[in-house]
């Protein structure tokens, strides 16, 4: 099912175009990346799907109704909607402010207060102790934890996400992504999800869609963009030389490894990427890694050789 | 959040002025001795106690409409539909805080007579810019950050104004309150000049018969009724803002 659909889409800023006829089709569940530099365009497109933007041509469907069926804070309180710079109201504690959209919708005290501590929990920020802080008492990855639990109190249809990991460094962003993917796993949500850090798009995109100038250069999955760019643009954006390790990127240990054989040295997890697998193999100076499961139980054996897909 | 105990300060000013409306009556003796050559030491014509009232009566009146004036100014001028009268309002403030309040009485009085009116006029005028200041301040100093994501939480307009906005604008805004309702304080006084009647009434008693002893009582008393509004502004902006400043 096609949970949002835009048509032939346009937006004019003062005579410039920032979004030119882009199509874009997103399934339910699908969760989607729109990516590109500056002035590409992904922002405005996202924005127009809540209406903080109007487009000036195109239609834009959601669950099969147009947009512009209801007002826009009806359809606002529908959508999720997380920034980078997290926007919590900071004279709100860390409740009121995932309560802000139920609260709109006049949900029950006792359902609101149930759901906002299960969001806690999803998001691992203890109720006890986070319900009632203020925001400048939170670490920069704790509020964004919390805006993202905002973004999907009333339980959403779509969670639109502006590059909410952009301001965050490099470990908590990991640690955020991690749990963004396990939150779509779990929770099967539609998500848009704006980022110009290829890296990113790569590890959380079913269906990355490249803008540029407005356009749509390219949509498909990560291995599309790497196996098959369609432009030189493509091909500098996904960054030429890095090709090869961005594949190993996409697939992990446990996809290639070998059933056990002993091999000593200091193991890997199942669920580490084949770049983390390479690195290790370059760091370590060693041809072969023994593998682990979850449970830290010897699972197989990973062989340098291993990186290279079998011949198709 | 913070106790919402009173500061000793404000304990502190506040029993002092108390104290002095209580012991001026009976301090005929040592202004007698202070100022030896005055006729009659203690200003007597009214008691501190009805001036005391008449006074912070004029203040209240006049913050009162210039905090509401210069709120709905601030408010218009920072919406979208009003920017453009942004410099006309910057303007017309500059003008009306360049004018001292003794001009404006001066005008004033002839034009609608003597009396609390042209009081009120003066001191309105003189406490709308700070006012209005503060309230565009407040506004401006609201993150972007947390208008966009009002709006794109599904919030309406009047929500965002009364539940976001204004409340984040509030000790930017209240501070300038805190400045207009000071200075109308120590502004009111002067307003005797035109026959209102205020604390200013010792004061330009005494300063036009050479009585030093009735300034004294004016003065003093005026100020530490700005000191005692002071303090109030300063707790309540406090209480105002349990999100800022409390580290956990």
């Amino acid at each position: 099912m096609t949970m949002l659909e835009l048509k032939a889409v346009n937006k004019f800023f003062n005579g410039w175009q920032a979004v030119a006829d882009v199509d874009l089709q997103v399934a339910a569940g699908e969760l989607a990346v729109l990516i590109g530099t500056s002035g590409s365009g992904k922002s405005t497109t996202l924005k127009m799907i809540n209406r903080l933007i109007e487009p000036d041509s195109g239609s834009i469907r959601l669950a099969g109704e147009d947009i512009r069926s209801q007002p826009p804070e009806v359809l606002r309180r529908r959508i999720g909607y997380a920034i980078q710079s997290v926007g919590l109201f900071p004279h709100w504690t860390v409740e009121q402010n995932i309560a802000a959209v139920p609260s709109l919708l006049k949900w029950p005290k006792a359902r609101i207060r149930e759901r906002v501590v299960e969001l806690l929990e999803l998001l691992h920020l203890p109720a006890a102790q986070y319900l009632s802080r203020y925001p400048h008492q939170l670490s920069g990855g704790q509020q964004q934890r919390v805006g993202v639990a905002r973004a999907l109190a009333a339980d959403p249809e779509v969670l639109l996400m502006d590059e909410p990991f952009g301001a965050l460094d490099p470990v908590t962003r990991g640690t955020l992504q991690q749990e963004l993917l396990r939150i779509q796993a779990l929770s099967g949500k539609t998500i848009v999800l704006v980022t110009h850090d290829i890296d990113e798009a790569l590890l959380l995109g079913q269906r990355i869609v490249l803008m540029d100038k407005g356009r749509v250069v390219q949509q498909g999955s990560a291995q599309d963009f790497l196996l098959h760019p369609a432009s030189d643009f493509v091909r500098d954006f996904v960054g030429q030389s890095d090709v090869g390790v961005r594949l190993l990127g996409l697939d992990t240990v446990a996809s290639r490894m070998r059933p056990l054989q002993p091999v000593s040295g200091e193991p890997i997890a199942a669920s580490a990427t084949l770049r983390e697998a390479l690195s290790a193999f370059v760091a370590r100076r060693v041809s072969s890694l023994p593998v682990i499961d979850a449970q830290g139980q010897p699972a197989g054996v990973l062989h340098f050789a291993d990186l290279l897909p079998v011949a198709a | 959040m913070k106790p919402a105990r009173l500061p000793a300060a404000l304990w502190l000013s506040s029993g002092l002025l108390l104290a002095l409306l209580y012991l001026l009556p009976h301090s005929a003796g040592l202004f007698a001795w202070l100022f030896p050559e005055v006729e009659r030491p203690l200003y007597t014509q009214d008691s501190f106690a009805n001036l005391v009232l008449a006074h912070l009566l004029l203040v209240l009146a006049s913050s009162l409409i210039a905090v509401l004036g210069g709120v709905a100014a601030g408010l218009l001028a920072s919406r979208p539909a009003g920017r453009e009268f942004r410099p006309l309002l910057d303007s017309v403030l500059a003008i009306s805080q360049a004018l001292p309040p003794v001009a404006v009485l001066a005008i004033a009085a002839p034009l609608i007579g003597f009396g609390e009116w042209p009081a009120l006029i003066a001191l309105v005028l003189y406490g709308l810019l700070p006012v209005t200041q503060g309230t565009l301040a407040g506004l401006a100093s609201v993150p972007d950050s947390v208008l966009e994501v009002a709006r794109g939480l599904g919030m309406g307009r009047w929500r965002i104004l009364w539940q976001v906005e204004l409340p984040l604008a509030a000790p930017v805004l209240l501070a300038g309150v805190r400045t207009s309702v000071v200075i109308n304080i120590g502004t009111a006084a002067i307003a005797s000049t035109v026959g209102a009647r205020t604390l200013g009434l010792p004061i330009i008693v005494g300063l036009s018969g050479f009585n030093t002893a009735y300034v004294l009582q004016g003065a003093l008393l005026v100020a530490l009724l700005a000191i005692v509004a002071d303090q109030c502004f300063d707790w309540l902006a406090h209480r105002l803002s349990p999100h800022v400043g409390v580290e956990h």
